[in-house]
């Protein structure tokens, strides 16, 4: 399988990055040291129509293929991360109603999240339940009409801002998590649902971390994903697709760094030339770009399996999540170290991005969780099985 | 009421300007972009159309073909459709012949009023608005940091040094505005997508009824040098000394050049 970039997909490029070097870019210092919400940036992206990129025409949205989605991921993460979650988290909100939806659910709530009226949370993880997804406890018990939830969630992305969850809770306890588990469509509007906090973070801290409570929450029938216990299954296919949103949130970040690497290089001097021209500093700049580069070509190679809808998808999203964040990792990193001093005070942006990048080797799967799907596929493509833990994963 | 946008494409203000061996700027060598003060003319265009105040907005350019990409980012951001006159005896048109080839293709396309920016950042003559309204014989509402459309006449707010003036005139007009008018927006990704769609149409010489011989060769000036500014002397810094010292120095060094 090929993939190759437009012409459309090139103009959507620069159309993104110019939006983000002159409106994202100079708000990410700040919106990093107040931990607010960038509401204001949310607007624009919706005004642009940057947050409706994985939706169909039909419900209001552009319709971008996978790549198109990655590249505007990318370019606002090159600016900044927190803001790059905004049509990521968009994006892994959704994908359960994309995925398992009823046309009515779809009518009803693409739209919303297309315009950007509405902002989503996937909320799946829990406090005791993080890697280990299996072992969620949260209850949903059929009642009438509705199911009634109770419960909490932890480390929700956006879950304090959202209107509305797809979240995740056991309709059947003694089947366990991986049978048992359901998937409902939550308005945050709903008597008994509430923020119990919102989490101090490293990094990404204007996208607020929220744990959640649900205390006799009734979610109607026709709120549900799918059938019963069909959960497991819709948040692992939605995880599938999505981490391949946190390989392009890394690979931006790893370019803003070497962005502000390669032009400090460039301006400082030191012992009567520029820090650029010292090979030391050069052999630096070359790791960071060309592996940056590797990570990119293989977040776009997995995008194109995304949209093939490949059976392997799993096997190339894991992996350009796994290789991206450890870039961004490395890279930010050296960023700090090419800057020196300069490098890990405030006044420069590169100790915010190599915050930042911490969290794309922790969320939607740990970089272990990443090894355990890329080993399994591995050996199941040489026939040989793999005895690993139950597919679990992590979120945030 | 119809709006047509006359838009330039020029190389990015950034952008290190080379020339060819007869002086004219090389367009190939550098990223181009719609001339930036042309953008506050198409915002205002826009804004009069989404007021209410217009029914169609249209985009007219001359250049090379690649100016169609000028065009095409200009209905990103809004507007119905676009013209560009192309024809190899337009090469090195200085802004008599530019005027002329606008005013011929704006007697085809009978706006009740041509927009143009206060300047373009490459060239920066400021002369075409002024000409092609002569051409016509239209009256000229210039520097304009709001333009207004009321009862058969166009209106300009025009920032003076002790406050602003208001200047009215019939439609058609020919008008320009600054950069006072507003930022110009951004192109939204389904005005990208929705420009793909609307029409673009590239006119030749012959189809605007100009003749290539009446044009003198596109140009009765010729650009005898271009030379880059001359580099400022180096900055003169006073350090290591105390306060009363420093500011000593600093007054002597403004009287010397008779500063105060």
């Amino acid at each position: 399988m090929t993939y190759r970039l437009t012409d459309e997909h090139e103009e959507l490029r620069a159309i993104v990055r110019e939006l983000a070097a002159e409106q994202i870019a100079p708000r990410a210092a700040a919106i990093d040291e107040s931990a607010e919400f960038p509401w204001d940036l949310k607007e624009l992206l919706a005004k642009q129509d940057l947050l409706g990129t994985c939706f169909e025409e039909r419900h209001g949205g552009t319709a971008l293929d996978t790549i198109g989605q990655t590249i505007v991921a990318e370019e606002i993460a090159r600016a900044d991360a927190t803001t790059s979650l905004i049509p990521i988290v968009q994006k892994l909100g959704a994908l359960p109603i994309q995925l398992a939806g009823t046309d009515e659910q779809k009518d009803r709530y693409l739209p919303r999240l297309a315009s950007g009226e509405w902002l989503i949370a996937f909320a799946l993880t829990e406090a005791a339940a993080g890697s280990d997804v299996a072992s969620n406890r949260m209850r949903a018990r059929l009642e009438g009409d509705c199911y009634v939830l109770n419960g909490s969630k932890r480390f929700i992305t956006h879950g304090s801002v959202a209107n509305v969850l797809t979240a995740f809770a056991l309709t059947d306890p003694d089947a366990g998590g991986r049978k048992g588990m359901s998937g409902f469509i939550v308005e945050t509007e709903t008597p008994g649902f509430a923020v119990a906090r919102v989490e101090h973070k490293m990094g990404i801290r204007g996208s607020p971390t929220a744990e959640l409570t649900f205390d006799d929450v009734r979610v109607p029938v026709e709120n549900r994903l799918g059938d019963e216990g069909d959960g497991f299954r819709i948040a692992m296919e939605t995880l599938d697709r999505s981490r391949l949103s946190i390989a392009a949130q890394a690979v931006g970040i790893a370019q803003g760094a070497i962005d502000e690497a390669v032009r400090y290089a460039a301006d400082r001097k030191q012992f009567g030339q520029r820090v650029a021209d010292f090979q030391g500093i050069q052999f630096m700049l070359a790791d960071m770009a060309s592996q940056t580069e590797a990570a990119r070509q293989l977040t776009y190679a997995a995008a194109a399996r995304v949209d093939a809808n490949a059976s392997d998808l799993p096997y190339w999203t894991s992996s350009a999540k796994l290789v991206a964040g450890d870039t961004a990792m490395r890279v930010t990193t050296d960023a700090v170290q090419v800057l020196g001093g300069y490098g890990y005070i405030t006044e420069y942006p590169v100790e915010r991005m190599m915050r930042d990048a911490k969290i794309t080797q922790l969320y939607e799967g740990t970089q272990q969780i990443q090894r355990l799907i890329i080993a399994r596929q591995l050996l199941q493509r040489a026939g040989v099985g793999a005895r690993t833990m139950d597919r679990s994963e992590t979120t945030a | 009421m119809k709006i047509v946008v006359c838009i330039k494409q020029v190389p990015a203000t950034t952008a290190e300007k080379r020339y060819t061996a007869d002086l004219r700027l090389d367009r190939a060598s550098a990223e181009s972009v719609i001339n930036p003060l042309d953008e506050y003319a198409i915002e205002q265009a826009l804004r009069l159309a989404e007021a209410g105040a217009a029914e169609s907005v249209a985009y007219l350019s001359m250049g090379p073909d690649s100016a169609a990409e000028a065009l095409r980012r200009a209905l990103a951001m809004g507007g119905d459709e676009a013209h560009l006159v192309t024809d190899d005896a337009l090469a090195g048109a200085d802004e008599w012949a530019t005027a002329k080839v606008l005013a011929a293709a704006l007697d085809k396309l009978g706006p009740d009023v041509t927009l143009m920016g206060m300047a373009s950042d490459d060239a920066r003559g400021s002369l075409v608005p002024g000409a092609v309204a002569a051409l016509r014989g239209l009256p000229l509402l210039s520097y304009g940091s709001e333009l207004s459309l009321a009862d058969g006449s166009a209106r300009i707010r025009r920032l003076t040094a002790t406050g602003y003036d208001m200047i009215e005139a019939p439609l058609p007009v020919v008008a320009t505005v600054t950069d006072q008018v507003g930022e110009p927006r951004y192109a939204s990704l389904k005005g990208i997508m929705a420009a793909k769609r609307k029409p673009l149409e590239t006119w030749s010489l012959g189809d605007i009824g100009v003749e290539g011989g009446s044009l003198r060769g596109a140009a009765l000036t010729r650009v005898v040098e271009a030379k880059p500014p001359e580099a400022k002397p180096p900055t003169e810094r006073v350090e290591n000394v105390s306060a009363d010292e420093a500011a000593a120095k600093i007054a002597d060094w403004l009287a010397a050049r008779k500063l105060i």
